[in-house]
């Protein structure tokens, strides 16, 4: 019989990847967006992300949806962990979501929605480190339920992913107006994306050296005979690819940061991934004891072996509508 | 009623208030699609150009509803976890796949297709472009679909078993996804969705035509809105008689409630308006027509009707809520088929768009809709208490351990952030249904004094304030 529960945390798995890559640069550019001025600016890099910033979010969506349709348990335990931190990033999302196309109705109260876009996306993103590095460290259960206190996700270390996950969106913003941009803004944004760069960089090294500080498990993972030996290409692959990306910064080459930047993401993923394998919730509940029913994830399955491939084809071609360098006139 | 606030009853309040504010914006949204399918179809048929403009004024409507709705909506995926937490281990493996397939069908077409349809009529063309918003509309009603059988299922749980974790795990899914009270909610759901959004079409409609006769796409709106109006009330007064007729066979006591029948008859009076007092047991101060409840009910003069009485106490849900929210649905329910009758009346003598006191009748009528999909929801979701899963799972029992400081403060945060961001939301709309579509505003030339006096000054638009509202649009 197929591990339909390995298949769905692999599913599960790459859908918040796909949501952390997608939401991420669209949440960056509203952290970027105080830096850019009235006008012109602001208008461009709203353009470049308005037809698309909904369809990225819905994958965080998936991501709440699917974890309660394929662990239930580790959402009912996961959701009163955090309960804090998500709900200041579910206001921060209404925040910066209704900008959209409040700034564009009231023009007499536009500075503010774009000051309610910046926090509200600033907000989201930081909360969202902040609950990634919470997970990481784990939490405390008994019996089915979460059995920590109210406050136990505000740690030095989770603090410092939520500043993490802020640069590195707002990496991934720059970068991407950096492609969808030209002239003025273009000049701007590269400006931002060298220490952004450098930042992320500094943060992946941090973060990758206390998270084996934090469990025995982890450390014995990363460094123990032979792990080591299949894994040091991770690490290296990460400096390498950091330089590609400074580089590519400094000499302009439009195409490439953008791409190198969901490198990084996705190696400093598929790390998070060899530390935390095979928990849902770590160190406590594997994804086995977690999973649904095996009828509810074949179920489920059947529709997304057809749905997330036709999914993958209609988001791919709106972005294709939308290819090009953004403008300030593309609002209807 | 010591413990009325306590953390389950704030949880409640709190689920409440985000799916009350949630709820009205999908409602709107839903018609509306749909709207803009008709809207722009009928341009590329007739190629007449006054669908076009119509279809640009009430796309943009659609986007500022639609984005608060996306909004909105995100929060609920989140309220199962955070403060329902034991319901959703125990339910998860039957609803959650549910819900999976809303996001998978119906939330990824909305979004990925309403970036094409908002922005790219320039980059695909007319055909892909009314593909694209056909697309939209179908991914609205998919998602009715999907979260309409969810809410369905936990009204009228089938298909089901329980496994040794205490959680219920399926058994069939055809009978859970169309359990017996899902095609009655759902016909009647998606039906209140279009008449609100006829409603408030028609509203808008009206209002243009109090202040100004001669306008092309008022009178359009006016027109759509009442055919909508005299088909579909009558045919929601009959898809609601027949979801009550559901709810009797598989849910007594919410209609015991909504009928505030506290003894059991044979041949039970219809009350029309009372007061049910839950301590003494009794619906006082009764205005009731004998033994007509049990014919609407029963459809036999001497029908058997269950009363409250026949359930503990503990078991019965707060009655006065249920109550009257069913009157005031019912009420305004029947008052929009009078309108789309009195509409039909005023078009076959050819005075639809020249009767002042209509088009007032016409714009009072244009929040009704949400009214009433508000008193609706609370009939059927009060009157499912206290179950989360009715007969099978109590609300207490389905909380998260969660602390009340928690709760409160978070229930006091989403009050505030609804209030004032939705609060904007409400009057940008209002702004807008105050515009005529473009290409439809009077020429400068006839912007003359004599015109401009319309039947309702204080709230006829100034053109100056026009202009200037006009300027920072250009170009977008």
């Amino acid at each position: 019989m197929l591990d339909l529960a390995f298949i769905w945390a692999m599913l599960l798995a790459v859908a918040i990847l796909v949501y952390v890559i997608l939401d991420g640069f669209d949440l960056g550019v509203g952290i970027l967006f105080p830096f850019l001025n009235k006008g012109k600016e602001r208008d461009v890099a709203m353009s470049s992300i308005a037809p698309v910033w909904d369809g990225n979010e819905t994958w965080l969506v998936l991501g709440g949806g699917g974890l309660f349709a394929a662990f239930p348990l580790a959402y009912a335990v996961l959701m009163p962990a955090f309960y804090t931190p998500i709900i200041i990033m579910l206001l921060g999302l209404i925040f910066r979501g209704v900008a959209f196309e409040f700034r564009w109705r009231d023009p007499a109260h536009q500075k503010a929605w774009d000051y309610s876009f910046a926090l509200g996306s600033v907000g989201a993103a930081l909360c969202q480190g902040i609950i990634l590095g919470a997970f990481i460290q784990g939490i405390a259960v008994e019996d089915r339920a979460y059995a920590g206190g109210w406050f136990d996700w505000i740690t030095p270390f989770s603090l410092v992913t939520g500043v993490a996950l802020v640069i590195g969106y707002a990496l991934l913003g720059a970068c991407w107006l950096i492609l969808k941009s030209e002239d003025g803004l273009q000049d701007k944004v590269y400006r931002f994306a060298l220490p952004l760069a450098l930042g992320m960089l500094l943060f992946i090294a941090a973060v990758s050296l206390w998270t084996p500080m934090l469990s025995e498990e982890i450390s014995g993972r990363w460094f123990r005979w032979p792990n080591i030996a299949i894994l040091w290409p991770v690490p290296v692959l990460v400096a390498g690819l950091g330089l590609l990306l400074l580089w590519s910064i400094r000499t302009r080459r439009e195409k490439l940061p953008f791409p190198l930047a969901l490198g990084l993401f996705l190696l400093s993923y598929i790390g998070l991934g060899i530390s935390l394998y095979p928990y849902v919730v770590p160190r406590q509940i594997t994804l086995w004891e977690a999973a649904a029913d095996h009828s509810s994830l074949a179920f489920m399955l059947a529709g997304a072996v057809i749905l997330l491939p036709l999914i993958l084809a209609y988001t791919g071609y709106a972005y294709w509508v939308f290819r090009g360098k953004a403008s300030e006139e593309d609002h209807y | 009623m010591t413990e009325l606030f306590d953390a389950t009853m704030l949880a409640r309040v709190q689920f409440a208030f985000t799916v009350a504010f949630h709820i009205v914006f999908p409602a709107f949204t839903i018609g509306l699609a749909s709207y803009l399918a008709v809207l722009e179809g009928l341009w590329l048929y007739t190629g007449r150009d006054a669908y076009i403009r119509l279809f640009r004024y009430w796309m943009k409507i659609f986007a500022v509803v639609f984005g608060m709705g996306v909004v909105s909506g995100i929060v609920m995926s989140y309220q199962f976890g955070t403060n329902w937490s034991v319901f959703s281990d125990k339910a998860g493996s039957v609803i959650g796949p549910l819900l999976g397939y809303e996001v998978l069908s119906a939330f990824f077409l909305e979004a990925g297709f309403l970036g094409i349809m908002l922005f790219g009529m320039n980059r695909v063309g007319k055909k892909l472009h009314f593909t694209a918003t056909l697309v939209v509309a179908a991914g609205t009603l998919f998602s009715a679909f999907w979260i309409l059988s969810v809410n369905s299922w936990m009204q009228t749980p089938t298909g089901y078993a329980l496994n040794e974790a205490g959680q219920y795990i399926p058994a069939d899914w055809f009978e859970i996804v169309f359990n017996p009270s899902f095609p009655y909610r759902l016909v009647h759901m998606v039906l209140a969705a279009y008449l609100t959004t006829a409603f408030v079409v028609g509203a808008v409609g009206a209002w243009h035509l109090l202040k100004d006769k001669t306008r092309e796409t008022p009178k359009i709106m006016l027109s759509m809105a009442m055919w909508m109006a005299v088909i579909v009330a009558p045919l929601q007064i009959l898809a609601g008689d027949m979801h009550g007729l559901n709810t009797l066979e598989h849910q007594p006591a919410k209609v015991a409630a909504m009928e505030g029948h506290f003894e059991s008859y044979d041949g039970a009076p219809l009350i029309l308006f009372g007061w049910p007092d839950m301590e003494e047991e009794e619906t006082k101060y009764a205005v009731e027509i004998p033994k007509l409840g049990s014919m609407i009910l029963t459809h036999d003069w001497d029908g058997h009707i269950k009363g409250l009485k026949e359930w503990a106490p503990e078991d019965r849900p707060f009655v006065p809520i249920v109550f009257w929210s069913f009157r005031v649905m019912v009420g305004l329910g029947f008052l929009m088929a009078f309108t789309g009758l009195v509409g039909l009346v005023l078009r076959l003598r050819g005075k639809l768009y020249d009767c002042p006191l209509f088009h007032r009748l016409a714009v009072l009528m244009g929040p009704t809709g949400f009214i009433c999909v508000l008193a609706g929801w609370i009939v059927t979701e009060v009157g499912r208490q206290p179950w989360t899963i009715y007969g099978l799972l109590r609300t207490g029992d389905s909380v998260s351990p969660v602390d009340l400081p928690a709760v409160s403060t978070s229930l006091a945060q989403f009050a505030v952030v609804y209030f004032i961001v939705f609060g904007f939301g409400v009057y940008y709309l209002f702004r807008m249904f105050a515009k005529l579509p473009k290409g439809d505003e009077p020429q400068p030339v006839d912007r003359s004094p004599i015109r401009a006096a319309g039947t309702t000054p204080a709230m006829a638009v100034n053109p100056d304030a026009m202009i200037k509202d006009k300027k920072p649009e250009g170009g977008k």
